[in-house]
């Protein structure tokens, strides 16, 4: 009595399905060593972030944590389920399916001498970014939005050189009424 | 006013030294001099040196440790005094329901803690100072972690206002603990010594246990409070699921009725959740074979028509081609470790799966699954109960009989009823089968790592929960004594072994002075292959008989229990072996038998590193051991 003959498919491997880019909401305690229980819980679980912003919400008790991450959809299922099991984790949203605003900031400092200013100064006004500081022959343009647009900003930017850049990785927010909500 | 050359050169140096001596003066060396913080280090490094507390006194710190440690029903904590836990010595007197016992290495104290928890399903406690005391309960925590074992670690630290600041021993613990708890806490005020402390048990021993780790500062076991022990514990951020969804529960069952080839896999979760009955019931009622993980070994009596054996790596091999046949999975609270699985693309690849485990992270970690059940593996089997359909045995009548075929053939191939192994040697499989029939497989029997683990888990014969001890994800080599410790002051109506090899028993045989002082009644089995015997099995079979480092000395065993007065046995050959038995059991306290077993013998069959299953090594060189 032994199953039917024939070689049975390999059982499929947890991990192992095409990666793409996720990004996951994580609500916790406002209290000191939180970002560090998650940042170590990351290392030492083999996950890599690609960003992960964290700060301040409407209560003064809880903070929240965007974190971009690839993986497959299992992997960052794993991610959240190891998430959940920190204490002061307080809820997990993989919002990387919804309708969203997915921004961040930049702030970059480029040469613009009198020569290129001009042309620089047209690339910030065409999407839509600020000049917030200005010296002789460098400006530093503040940039919100999504990665890409940054990405795109940035590419362009280059040929006239980047001396410092500094982005803060993306915050998330679901569109519509519907909130990320912590029954607590 | 004359000056030589010289003066004149030191003058100048002399002005700038004295001015800023003077300012040194007024301020002190103290960075951030005069500042309030600054006034605290220097407190705080005055206190560290505090004499003995007088008579008379208010309630503090060190009391709330212990009132709370008392309030969760724990009356034994396993710990070694230092210069900042020295508060909480200081007031074991006032708390004489609380017994401490003093072990010989930190270590051994997170052990037997863990051995503790293990044996009695409550929560184990450890006790030691900051620094190097701290960091000498890593593994014991570490240990904890990997086998969901309920221990609270609690350490001193150095006064608040000096962290940070590498005070004598301070280290950053909690730092070091913080990925190997379920949680860990600082506390650095007295107030909040009995919040931290129920939310600590509470942490360690629900949902799936696990250690915890509080690290206390000197003054806040030293400072004066009033504050009261709280009934309940908020944490939002802490909710287990225990009842498993009805939807899966109906998809369970369905597959539950439908299998022809059905195995349970029964792990530790079955046992932590006391559900030894309710596997009972549910597998008769369906008549599902049961295999179980190293650390399931208790969830069925070996004996029970449907307990079918253990599993994995070294595991039966009648049970691992069960699992390759099955069609369906039944995995009741284990995870699907990779000494279990082994390559998981060929783990029972006709099998579908149901996955119940309390631990969401769990399923679908290691392995997909097909019905995942959340929850407490008691109540889920409970809730199954009903839905499944009964069964005769005669429904499964050619199942059974094949399952039989296989493990009569399985059992007889690894096995040296006569006691001896090549050349007449004493087998060790033989040893660890006389003391399961000794002790009417009834005692509590603590193993080491190594062959001896697998020889225990294989040959014993184990028939109650909690009977069955070791380290399984960690597997921690010195685990055997400290933690038999424990389960025997846990558990002092069982008898309590521990079966150690030579190279695990000379990383913690210090506690046998513990086991004299205190006079805790454990009867240690070494089994004395002279080798590193699983590292020497590897290199024999895996890397081509390049035997480095596998050989280690030992001393006589039975002077070294002689030097601490514990009465020693030896048996070498297998007509010595019960009689040495024998002897351990009729002495009044601890007891030791040396047997010195064969030294090249292997555990068959094992499962190479990277392999399925279906690729076990049952034999080498034509011996088949
Ligand atoms: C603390 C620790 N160090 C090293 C190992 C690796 N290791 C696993 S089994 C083993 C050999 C154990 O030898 P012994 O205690 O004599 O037991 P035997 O295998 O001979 O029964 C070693 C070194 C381990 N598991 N734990
Ligand atoms: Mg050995």
């Amino acid at each position: 009595m032994s199953p039917s003959d024939g070689a049975a498919p390999a059982r499929w491997v947890p991990g192992s399905g095409e990666a793409r880019r996720h990004v996951l909401v994580a609500v916790v305690n406002n209290r000191p060593g939180v970002l560090n229980r998650v940042a170590s819980l990351m290392r030492a679980r083999n996950f890599n972030i690609e960003s992960l912003a964290v700060g301040h919400t409407e209560r003064p008790d809880v903070s929240r944590m965007t974190i971009t991450l690839w993986g497959d959809d299992v992997a960052v299922e794993q991610v959240a389920k190891q998430l959940y099991k920190l204490i002061d984790v307080l809820k997990v949203q993989d919002v990387s399916a919804e309708r969203r605003i997915e921004h961040e900031l930049a702030l970059i400092k480029v040469n613009a001498g009198s020569r290129t200013r001009k042309e620089v100064l047209a690339i910030v006004e065409m999407y839509r970014a600020r000049v917030v500081d200005v010296a002789a022959d460098a400006l530093v343009i503040e940039a919100t939005g999504t990665e890409e647009e940054i990405d795109a900003l940035v590419a362009l930017v280059r040929g006239f050189g980047i001396k410092e850049m500094v982005r803060t990785g993306s915050i998330v927010m679901v569109r519509g009424a519907q909130a990320v909500e912590v029954n607590a | 006013m004359r000056m030589t050359k010289s003066e004149r050169a030191a003058a100048p140096a002399e002005r700038t030294v004295g001015q800023s001596a003077a300012r040194h003066a007024r301020d002190g060396h103290l960075p951030g001099a005069g500042s309030a913080a600054a006034r605290a280090v220097e407190e705080a490094r005055a206190r560290m040196f505090q004499s003995a507390r007088p008579r008379r006194r208010t309630r503090i710190g060190a009391d709330v440790v212990c009132e709370a440690i008392l309030r969760q029903g724990v009356d034994v904590i396993f710990g070694y005094p230092g210069g900042v836990i020295l508060p909480l010595y200081d007031v074991f007197a006032d708390h004489p329901q609380l017994r401490h016992i003093l072990v010989r290495h930190e270590q051994a104290a997170g052990h037997a803690a863990d051995g503790y928890a293990r044996a009695t399903g409550k929560v184990g406690v450890c006790l030691a100072t900051s620094g190097p005391a701290a960091t000498n309960l890593v593994t014991a925590i570490g240990t904890a972690m990997l086998d969901s074992v309920p221990i609270v670690a609690i350490t001193g630290n150095v006064p608040a206002a000096l962290l940070g600041k590498d005070a004598f021993q301070e280290i950053d613990i909690t730092g070091i603990t913080l990925p190997i708890t379920k949680h860990n806490w600082l506390v650095r005020d007295a107030d909040e010594l009995p919040r931290v402390f129920a939310e600590a048990f509470h942490i360690a021993r629900t949902g799936r246990p696990g250690p915890v780790h509080i690290d206390i500062t000197k003054d806040a076991l030293q400072g004066e409070t009033r504050a009261e022990h709280p009934a309940t514990v908020s944490l939002p951020g802490f909710r287990p699921n225990l009842d498993g969804h009805a939807r899966q529960l109906r998809a369970a069952a369905a597959l539950i009725d439908a299998a022809q080839r059905p195995v349970v896999l029964a792990g530790r979760g079955v046992l932590v959740a006391d559900a030894a009955a309710d596997l009972r019931a549910f597998a008769e009622k369906a008549q599902i074979p049961v295999a179980h993980t190293l650390l399931g070994i208790g969830a069925i009596d070996e004996t029970h028509p449907l307990g079918y054996g253990y599993m994995g790596m070294h595991g039966w091999k009648h049970v691992n081609r069960a699992i390759q046949e099955a069609d369906l999975l039944v995995a009741l609270g284990m995870r699907f470790d990779d000494r279990v699985t082994g390559k998981v693309s060929t783990f029972a690849p006709h099998a579908r799966i149901i996955h119940v485990d309390i631990d969401p992270a769990e399923i679908g970690k290691n392995v997909s699954v097909d019905v995942p059940i959340v929850g407490d593996v008691g109540r889920v089997l409970r809730a199954l109960l009903p839905l499944v359909r009964e069964r005769k045995p005669e429904e499964r009548g050619a199942y059974f009989e094949h399952l039989a075929a296989m493990r009569r053939e399985s059992e007889s191939s690894s096995w040296h009823g006569s006691g001896a192994w090549r050349d007449g040697l004493l087998s060790a499989d033989f040893v660890v089968a006389r003391i399961g029939e000794a002790t009417g497989h009834d005692a509590t029997l603590v193993s080491d790592v190594g062959q001896n683990q697998m020889w225990m888990a294989r040959y014993a014969g184990f028939r109650r929960p909690h009977s069955h001890i070791s380290s399984g994800g960690l597997g921690t080599m010195g685990y055997a004594v400290p933690a038999a410790m424990g389960a025997a002051v846990g558990r002092p109506e069982k008898e309590t072994w521990a079966i150690v090899g030579d190279g695990g028993f000379q990383m913690t045989m210090q506690e046998l002075a513990t086991l004299v002082q205190d006079r805790i009644p454990v009867r240690i089995a070494i089994l004395d292959n002279k080798r590193l015997g699983m590292i020497r099995q590897w290199q024999e079979i895996v890397y081509a008989g390049n035997y480095h480092s596998a050989s280690l000395l030992g001393p006589d065993y039975v002077k070294l229990a002689a030097a601490y007065a514990i009465p020693a046995f030896k048996a070498s050959t297998p007509e010595q072996v019960d009689e040495a038995i024998a002897g351990a059991r009729a002495a009044d306290g601890p007891a030791l038998v040396w047997f010195e077993i064969a030294q090249e013998q292997n555990v068959f069959p094992m499962m190479p590193a990277g392999k399925g299953l279906s690729d076990l090594i049952e034999s080498w060189e034509g011996a088949n051991e």
